[in-house]
């Protein structure tokens, strides 16, 4: 048995060492489909409870929406289940160029290429397009699946203070000699909720002749006037050469992502991506769902704007409650608690109110920041969210934090 | 040398520390103790390279050889030698 009892107990160890920092994470079960009202079985074999879904990523409610669902029907009826093969094979269906061409002209840019994920387009995208002559300049707070995707690329890798801009381009000048450089960001940052300077950023790198990388996962579909992105919010849309984005999250909440941007970087993933080149796409049936969910959102501003009032609503009300708050105009709203323990304890008690919102805290954020990432949707209606927002104020006076500063909060809990 | 560590230090504080209150000295443990991620480290070969006019090989830039200011500061001296 090549498994043996000394490798059984290395693994044991290990997790019983998670477990015992406290970090040890489990899944909880949902008997529905995703929405703001879902059935939630926790602790496993407990009975169902229904409880408002303040955690997902699903911020324009499209995850359940009947036009993608009928539209995903179809593309099952009619393009099969599975492909059976990767892109450049055999595993390319006129419904596969059809999306790339969609989210191209929503996304303002001039060429895109689907990849398995989001994750996927990350890991392959800074391999594909530079080599050790290069630098790749990213802000201290991108998504960890960019920071893996660096890590699979020869370029060299410096990062600059979260969105300090005085300090990225004193690293755009110590790169100076570089053949290629590439300032890698998030549009919106999926922790803190914050939004890039992608205005500020794009004049930076055409002073310095860079390339700009904007991972919008967290923007596409909600962010701006129409929903295009942070670059739209920042007036920039064609001024971005690459970008990344899911249709994991509000484009439908399915899976898959893209990298789309200038036409020879997307050509080079298209050649070079290792992702893409030995892994399947995404799956007819998703590529069908994520057409509808683009043509609904061409259509109309109308759930963009009703996620824009919820969020508005929803950090009002926090804010008059007296909890602290990061700053930010998202749908990402944190509510900071700093104490890991007390994250713990306020989500249990949020759920048994009916809540369901998850504690953050380190290494998943900075040590001494735990909070309760609460995150907005347009599936909620207000009676949602003045549920929910009760369910908060009472847990937050049980816990006594309400109205209390930063510094009271952490007198009181440890940080 | 003792100009040497307070330039390599100033640079630590303004480049890495987020926690203006956090407190450094020339021992403090930079990469073991979580203040310069292995990401970050690259800037601050290229400043000593660029202040000192030297070429730190990538291995010697090793986490344990930069990861205080006085080892820093011995490593860069067996290059201006």
């Amino acid at each position: 048995m090549a498994y043996s009892d000394i490798i059984r107990s290395i693994y044991t160890g290990t997790l019983n060492e998670i477990k015992e920092k406290g970090i040890f994470k489990q899944e909880r079960f949902i008997h529905s489909s995703q929405a703001a009202d879902i059935e939630v079985e926790f602790p496993t074999g407990s009975s169902l409870k229904k409880v408002i879904n303040m955690c997902s990523n699903n911020y324009l409610g499209l995850s359940s929406h009947p036009d993608v669902i009928k539209a995903a029907h179809e593309g099952l009826d009619t393009r099969g289940y599975g492909m059976s093969s990767v892109r450049f094979i055999c595993g390319t269906q006129d419904i596969h160029k059809e999306l790339e061409a969609k989210v191209t002209k929503f996304l303002g840019t001039e060429d895109t290429i689907l990849f398995p994920s989001c994750m996927d387009a990350n890991a392959g995208v800074f391999e594909a397009i530079l080599t050790k002559d290069d630098v790749m300049i990213s802000d201290r707070l991108v998504h960890a699946s960019i920071i893996d995707g660096m890590r699979l690329c020869a370029a060299l890798h410096d990062t600059f203070k979260h969105s300090d801009m005085a300090h990225l381009e004193e690293k755009l000048q110590l790169h100076a000699d570089k053949r290629l450089k590439v300032v890698i960001t998030d549009g919106v940052f999926s922790m803190d909720g914050d939004t890039a300077k992608l205005d500020e950023m794009v004049a930076l790198c055409e002073k310095y002749d860079a390339m700009l990388f904007v991972d919008e996962s967290h923007s596409s579909g909600f962010i701006g006037k129409t929903g295009r992105g942070t670059h739209e919010k920042c007036g920039v849309v064609g001024k971005i050469d690459i970008i990344t984005t899911t249709f994991g999250k509000a484009l439908g909440g399915a899976s898959g992502g893209c990298v789309s941007g200038r036409k020879e970087l997307v050509e080079m993933c298209r050649q070079k991506a290792r992702p893409y080149l030995f892994s399947n796409t995404i799956a007819p049936v998703v590529v069908s769902g994520v057409n509808a969910v683009l043509d609904i959102l061409s259509k109309s501003t109308e759930r963009r704007d009703k996620l824009e009032k919820n969020t508005e609503f929803w950090r009002k009300g926090l804010t008059e409650a007296g909890f602290v708050l990061k700053d930010g105009e998202t749908p990402i709203v944190p509510v900071m608690l700093f104490n890991a323990k007390l994250s713990q304890d306020f989500s249990k008690a949020l759920y048994e109110e009916g809540v369901y919102a998850i504690g953050f805290f380190f290494p998943v954020v900075p040590q001494g920041q735990a909070r309760i990432r609460t995150q907005v949707s347009a599936g909620h209606d207000i009676h949602h969210l003045e549920k929910a927002l009760e369910a908060f104020i009472k847990v937050g006076k049980k816990f006594d934090i309400l109205g209390k500063t930063k510094q009271e909060i952490i007198a009181k809990y440890g940080q | 040398m003792a100009e040497m560590k307070d330039i390599v230090l100033e640079y630590v504080i303004n480049e890495y520390l987020e926690d203006e209150d956090e407190v450094l000295s020339y021992d403090s443990p930079l990469i073991s103790g979580g203040i310069v991620d292995s990401f970050s480290m690259v800037s601050l070969k290229r400043f000593l390279e660029n202040k000192y006019k030297i070429s730190i090989p990538d291995g010697k830039a090793t986490p344990e050889a930069f990861d205080t200011v006085n080892k820093i500061c011995t490593l860069v001296n067996e290059y201006l030698k």
